[in-house]
């Protein structure tokens, strides 16, 4: 058939999701991927915008023209005019992506340049966004919302009341954050905070809305093709009833409770919505479905009849839709990975004119596209949360979603991928039988409240026999899951209880006890159950995620590990070895990691090899089957990973060949870092830098007396486990000195300390949450902080390629990843910058890396006149985040570079010489985004801890130009003009005179705190005096913020203790407000600096425009 | 919770599952078939065509949401015996309160479970449809020599699957004949050669009298109770065993609107011309795709059928209407002049996706039109 479609655009625009937030990860990366491989495809030019550089999709053949540009409606609107696009995709660059659609298409821009919205129709997504479009919409199809009523008065309010029943929740209008209003199960309640809502409503105004809380919440993915073919992908249930984010709602594909009935009648329902809203691709509809009575009553009291139990046979179950995403999403990405169907790739294909029977179901290969995957597993998705982060931040959750991650495992039972998906975690060794000692007293009171870890409270609740009803009934979790945890905790029991046998090691391995939780229980070590196990025989088996059940033959290499009888993924010959991926995405840890996997697969296999992959992170480019010839779905643990390589070792010895596979460590951040010593111990090779390599850089005994023997410098620091001993070290370096717990990486919990009592108070800490552990004193260097990342060519080259020098804005104590780097680095001199390349040169082979290394330097320069001295800070042996950032603007493929070179061909086999990479004729500024509105209760001040959950980059011919691109994209953009409120700590007064100056100078309305104030005063300009909280002042500084009428914020934290807490809540509110906030003078200083020195005369221009300078 | 009792499913080609018993403590034989729909074992396990086939179930978590008895889909568990990964002993539902277990061993019907059914489905796929035995054990040989011996599926007349005596259907189950004078909508005789009662609950939601008579009936006996339409129902076995439904359905073409389903479509085919042959391993799921040729619409279906219609006997005055997307197989036929239709998947779904209960509305609107024709 040559059949034509008239439909299909020559050119598309594809906007993406921009940085990584809370709520919006790496899922947008894939279905932007995903969407540009799918235009190629069909033979349409792709032009894609983000703002993100760490993404596959901004790399080079991904999109036909790439944009690294602020995500704005002007922005847009010169590349529109600029590229012509015929139509634009709206609908994969997640809630920024479809806002900025509508934004554009209400600018009159769309129009203005003949652009057509390309999938959902604008209509569609008013009606989706909209709620009062979305209830009509949803009454016209028949579909059932929550009833409720916006009332004026405790009448009215009673009046609805009959309509709606009891519980309901009450809300009232414009308050912020929902002050006032409040969930109500009894009528003496209900009045009682109807009249407090009214009284705090300024409109004296309350939604009354029927409560669904613990309701079943469930998801379908819909598709839809411009044939009126509706499909579903999958469905799933949330364990966490309705009243959890969804994305923070631990959830189970398929539904488990749902009968056939209640499948296909929201299944139906699904489709009914998909229709009316006109959406020509994916869409995800979130239903409530009505729980067991027992569990929730409903209906409510005053409309129940008979208040019987059960419902008439021949009525089905209530429910509700609750909300719709006209768009690819989260949960899209999850179902994606869950089905092997992939969604945003059919969803592109149906927006630019393909009907689903039109596109290849690529993983049978011989099917199409318009199906319904059929799934023989169960896959558990359980959110990463940030709060081994954000130790202060309010763990409870609700509708604002607070993960910044999440992993998926599949496995034939919820119980085995259950106990995967906690593995998955990477929780500071939170394993399932972890308890929380809070608890202990009160297990089911914990259990009530949706925190981080009420899974554990829920275990604890099972463990301490307390009936699964009562649970239940206090949980609102469905029994079935319940029941599920306690045939975990059963198996616990038998574990400690009974010897070991090959029969009760199949069935504990069979419901997913890792080896570990084995050992422990058994009173054994992991190793010794792992050979007791492999002894008996038992050992996982893997099979395929292919869409249909097995009814079909496939092709896509997707595995899971089950214990079962046939193994499906039988060893492959050839060379291949393993890219071990960074798991969840997590503060520290980003999708940076997930590009490094990605492109280390696409190196190996131009490289000639096989590329096996395995990660636990169902949001990500690397868990699409497409990247790699092999994908495993799996933990990133020792025992997985082992389990892994040894599947695979069989084709190898089967070839007569005596390798065995091989694993690549260096991409997967520090989680795939982390095995480099147990997987030497267990005697499995690895490619690229050692164990021993890593240790030597990690272990800071080892690693003084390396940088000592080549002469290079770090700063002065040392150990100790006592006050006393803090004090003397202190005193014998001089302070600032920065301190940190010797037992974590990562910047965690790491203070500046300016003086002996806030540094016996963090000593005293330390040694309270990790006792006997030592804390590690150093010299705080407050100079330039420079970053540099190398590949080294390993065991036969000595060659060292440094693609490029990154400067940071920020002076050191700010953690790196939350620093503004700037390439290349414009404050370095010459003699400097040869020092850094020869250190680099020294450390990288005198370590004997083989492959990427990232090292961060501080300089100090005593005499402005003469080059600075150089420092060591840190050494890490390993793909950096600012890998993407630095492959992207300086045009070295980083990754491709170091595979090869870890496969053994030389740099300059390669094309690449030892020393620094010419700087390419751009200006690249690489800025940290933070989500900082999502995380109540967490102070947004930098410093050694990152906080940052993504970046940006702006990239210009000028640095002001590029400075001010990163922080619009960022959305830290300095306003033109406007409302300035400063609150500067004493010891950072000075450096902060000439911003004062500066601001003054352009005319910004300057309010300050008193201290500040008078500073501003004192240097002539006129300033308006903000009373501190703690004063006690009407309106106070806080209020000031509140009500708007502050456009920018700098406030940089006091280091003695008593004045944090008003700083607190000045930067709490600027975050809540969405309002710029510098917490660094650097920061603030460039960012003014940029905004007056012309960077709003930014260019616009695709990345390799500027990389070749031609702009 | 007692120690569980070892059992075993033996294929034909010798392939040993083990795992442990469930429901009825019995032997059993029968095809061995696999369905990957992911909800819906209770219909499953009491649709009539399953009768004579050992079902294996392809989603592993089966029994989580219980059985409801008022939504059997038949009188009795019709499968010969029931193959899974995990069968869940604590059910949880608003409604299904019974375990899978009872509901299996209280009717007699043994199952097992704890077995790798992905195994099992691949090797039915490579391999073609089987027989096999679920055996304890220590019968695992003797039911390897037994199998060789046991009757094909495709020899077996499984015409007692049907009822043996009319029944009419009113709101929530069947009931003996009655006299439906005085009942207004459209009298339709259903030819129940082992159907499910979601047809019947379709009909009767469309305002239609229903009368189900058994596969025996002859035109003079469909026709003596003066129906507006004939439904021909799904039901077990080979369609070349049902020679008496073919010169039946033959007979009434001309006469009377006609819709087919499953088995009923495959004896429509069979008398428009067309051979039936057997597929190597079914259609079974609520997800396959089939093209509506007429509007290049794509309806996702429940399934469930072994055999499947030819096209190229089919007569000149015959078209297919719908065409499986997954091998190209007949789903769908109508005459080009006569009201008569017939669909191979389930419009009546239960389990299934509901996306295709439009073609009952087809048949009421064929009815209409030729009642509305003779009216005038």
């Amino acid at each position: 058939m040559d059949v034509v479609n008239v439909k299909t655009p020559e050119s598309v625009l594809i906007i993406g999701s921009g940085p990584i937030v809370i709520g919006q990860a790496a899922e947008f990366d894939y279905a932007g991927t995903q969407a540009c491989k799918a235009m190629t495809e069909e033979g349409v030019r792709s032009i894609l915008v983000n703002s993100n550089p760490a993404t596959i999709m901004t790399d080079e053949g991904v999109a036909d023209a790439v944009y690294i540009e602020p995500l704005t409606v002007p922005v847009l609107r010169r590349i529109i005019k600029k590229e012509r696009p015929e139509g634009l995709l709206p609908t994969l660059g997640g809630q920024v992506g479809l806002n900025l659609a509508v934004d554009l298409h209400e600018a009159g821009v769309l129009d203005e340049f003949n652009v057509r919205l390309l999938g959902t129709p604008l209509d569609g997504i008013r009606k989706a966004e909209d709620r009062e479009l979305f209830r009509t919409a949803m009454r016209d199809i028949g579909e059932p919302t929550p009833p409720s009523a916006v009332v004026n008065s405790l009448a009215e309010a009673r009046e609805a009341l009959e309509e709606i029943g009891l519980p309901v929740a009450i809300r009232p209008a414009y308050t912020l954050g929902g002050t006032g209003g409040g969930f109500v199960r009894t009528m003496e309640e209900f009045e009682r905070v109807v009249q407090t809502g009214l009284d705090a409503s300024p409109i004296t105004q309350v939604l009354v809305e029927r409560s669904l809380l613990g309701w079943k919440e469930v998801e379908y993915e819909v598709m839809r093709d411009g044939a009126d073919t509706c499909i579903t992908i999958c469905n799933m249930e949330n364990l966490d009833p309705m009243g959890v984010h969804t994305g923070d709602s631990i959830v189970v594909a398929p539904s488990q409770t749902l009968s056939d009935k209640d499948y296909q009648m929201l299944r139906s329902a699904s489709l009914n919505i998909i229709r009316s809203l006109g959406i020509e691709g994916g869409c995800n509809v979130q239903l409530a479905l009505a729980p067991r009575q027992d569990v929730v009553a409903w209906p409510p009291e005053s409309m129940r009849e008979g208040g019987g139990v059960g419902v008439p046979h021949d009525e089905p179950l209530p429910y509700y839709v609750i909300e719709v995403n006209p768009r690819v999403s989260r949960s899209s990405a999850l179902a994606s990975k869950a089905t092997g169907y992939p969604i945003a790739r059919v969803a592109a294909k149906i927006a630019a004119g393909k009907r689903l029977d039109e596109i290849a179901n690529q993983v049978t290969g011989r099917t199409q596209a318009a199906f319904e995957p059929a799934l023989d597993y169960c896959v558990v998705k359980i959110p990463r949360w940030p709060f081994d982060k954000f130790e202060a931040g309010d763990r409870v959750l609700g509708t604002q979603m607070k993960a910044t991650g999440e992993v998926m495992a599949i496995d034939r039972t919820f119980e085995a991928a259950l106990q995967k998906a906690i593995r998955s975690l990477e929780f500071g060794g939170r394993t399932v039988l972890w308890e929380d000692s809070e608890a202990e007293a009160e297990p089911i009171k914990a259990a009530e409240t949706p925190t981080d870890i009420r899974l554990w409270h829920l275990l604890g609740a099972v463990r301490a026999d307390i009936s699964l009803d009562e649970i239940a009934q206090r949980s609102g979790v469905d029994p079935w899951f319940l029941e599920r945890l306690e045939t975990i905790v059963k198996m616990e029991r038998r574990l400690l209880a009974e010897p070991l046998t090959p029969d009760l090691m199949r069935r504990a391995k069979r419901l997913g006890f890792a080896d570990e939780q084995i050992a422990n229980l058994a009173g054994s070590v992991d190793e010794r159950i792992r050979e007791q196990r492999l002894a008996w025989g038992i050992k996982p088996v893997y099979k395929m995620v292919d869409t249909c059940a097995a009814e079909f033959d496939a092709v896509t290499p997707y595995f899971y590990s089950t214990y079962e009888v046939e193994n499906e993924a039988e060893p492959e010959q050839g060379k291949r070895a393993l890219v071990v991926g960074s798991g969840p995405i997590r503060i520290g840890q980003g999708i940076e990691f997930d590009y490094a996997s990605v492109k280390a697969a696409q190196a190996l296999r131009s490289a000639g090899w096989g590329a096996v992959m395995a990660n636990s992170n169902p949001e990500t480019v690397s868990t699409d089957f497409d990247t790699s010839d092999r994908l495993y779905f799996e933990p990133l643990d020792e025992e997985a990973v082992r389990d892994i390589l040894e599947n695979e070792d069989g084709g190898l010895n089967g070839n007569g060949g005596n390798g065995e596979v091989a694993s690549i460590l260096q991409f997967g951040g520090q989680t795939a870092i982390n095995l480099a010593g147990p997987l030497t111990s267990a005697a499995r090779p690895i490619l690229g830098s050692s164990a021993d390599v890593i240790d030597l850089a990690e272990d800071r005994k080892r690693f003084e007396r390396f940088l000592a023997d080549l002469g290079i410098p770090q700063p002065p620091g040392t150990a100790v486990s006592s006050v006393d001993e803090a004090v003397l070290a202190a005193d014998a370096i001089g302070y600032p000195v920065l301190v940190r717990p010797s037992y974590v990486l990562g910047g965690r919990a790491m203070e500046i300390v300016q003086g002996v009592g806030d540094l016996a108070r963090y000593v005293t800490q330390a040694q309270a949450a990790a006792p006997g552990k030592p804390i590690l004193i150093d010299k705080y260097l407050a100079g330039i902080e420079v970053e540099v990342d190398a590949i080294c060519g390993g065991v036969d080259d000595d060659a060292v390629l440094i693609p490029g020098i990154m400067e940071h804005i920020e002076r050191a104590g700010v953690h790196s990843g939350d620093s503004m780097a700037v390439y290349p680095a414009p404050n370095l001199r010459e003699g400097e910058i040869e020092t850094l390349i020869e250190y680099t040169r020294q450390i990288g082979i005198g370590l004997g890396v083989a492959g990427l290394m990232n090292i961060q330097y501080v300089i100090m320069r005593e005499l402005e006149e003469r080059d600075g001295d150089v420092f060591v800070l840190e050494v890490n042996p390993r793909a950096s985040r600012t890998v993407p950032f630095l492959s992207k603007v300086t045009g070295v493929p980083m990754v491709e570079v170091a595979v090869r070179a870890m496969l053994g061909e030389k740099l300059s086999d390669q094309g690449y010489p030892s020393g620094l990479w010419p700087s390419t004729p751009l200006v690249a500024i690489k800025a940290p985004v933070f989500s900082m509105s999502k995380l109540s209760g967490v102070d947004t001040h930098l410093g050694p801890e990152m906080k940052s959950t993504g970046e940006v980059m702006g990239v210009d011919t000028d640095y002001d130009k590029a400075l001010n691109k990163a922080l619009i994209a960022a959305g830290m953009a300095v306003p033109a003009k406007g409302r300035a409120l400063l609150s500067i700590a004493d010891q950072d007064k000075p450096r902060a005179m000439t911003l004062i100056r500066e601001l003054g100078e352009a005319g910004y309305e300057l309010h300050a705190t008193v201290g500040t104030a008078s500073l501003i005063r004192g240097l002539g300009y006129e300033v308006h005096e903000a009373p501190k909280r703690e004063v006690g002042g009407d309106p106070d500084v806080i209020d000031l913020i509140r009500s708007g009428q502050i456009d920018m914020v700098i406030n940089t934290p006091e280091q003695i203790s008593s004045n944090i807490r008003d700083g607190f809540h000045i930067r709490r509110a600027a975050a809540e407000q969405r309002i710029p906030c510098f917490t660094s003078i650097d920061t603030a200083h460039h960012a003014v600096g940029a905004m007056l020195e012309g960077g709003a005369d930014y260019h616009i221009a695709p990345l390799p425009d500027y990389t070749a300078g031609r702009v | 919770m007692s120690e569980h009792i070892e059992a075993a499913l033996v294929l034909a080609d010798g392939a040993v599952f083990r795992g442990t018993a469930l429901g009825a403590a019995s032997d059993t034989w029968g095809e061995v078939v696999f369905n990957t729909s992911m909800t819906g074992y209770q219909e499953m396990l009491t649709d009539p065509s399953y009768a004579g086939q050992i079902l294996v179930l392809t989603y592993p978590l089966i029994g989580n949401y219980g059985i409801d008895p008022p939504i059997d889909e038949s009188r009795q568990i019709q499968v010969r015996g029931l193959v899974v990964r995990s069968e869940c002993d604590s059910p949880s539902h608003p409604r299904g309160g019974m375990r899978l277990h009872d509901y299996l061993a209280s009717a007699g019907i043994p199952g097992i479970a704890g077995v790798d059914t992905r195994a099992i489905t691949r090797r039915i796929r490579h391999e073609g449809v089987m027989m096999g035995m679920i055996v304890p054990v220590d019968e695992i040989q003797s039911a390897q020599q037994h199998l060789s011996d046991l009757p094909a599926y495709d020899t077996q007349d499984f015409i007692d699957v049907g009822v043996s005596e009319p029944y009419s259907w009113r709101d929530g189950g069947p009931q003996a004949l009655v006299n439906g004078a005085g009942e207004t909508g459209p009298h339709i005789v259903v030819l129940d050669e082992g159907l499910k009662y979601n047809i019947l609950r379709n009909l009767r939601r469309r305002g239609c009298r229903v009368t189900a008579m058994p596969p025996s009936a002859g035109v003079e006996d469909i026709l003596s109770v003066n129906p507006q339409g004939v439904l021909l129902s799904p039901g077990p076995g080979d369609p070349q065993l049902r020679e008496l439904q073919v010169q039946t359905a033959t007979s009434l073409i001309g006469k009377l609107p006609i819709m087919g389903i499953c088995m009923g479509h495959q004896v429509l085919g069979r008398s428009f011309g067309a051979d039936t042959f057997k597929l190597k391993f079914g259609h079974r799921g609520g997800n396959h795709p089939v093209l509506e040729v007429p509007t290049g619409r794509i309806a996702i279906t429940a399934q469930n059928h072994g055999y499947a219609v030819d096209p190229d006997g089919l007569q000149a005055d015959v078209e297919v209407t719908h065409i499986n997307l997954h091998d190209q197989t007949v789903e769908g036929l109508a005459h080009r002049t006569e009201p008569v239709f017939s669909i191979q998947y389930h419009a009546e779904a239960s389990p299934g996706p509901l996306d295709n209960g439009h073609l009952f509305d087809r048949f009421l609107d064929l009815i209409e039109s030729v009642s509305g024709a003779q009216g005038d």
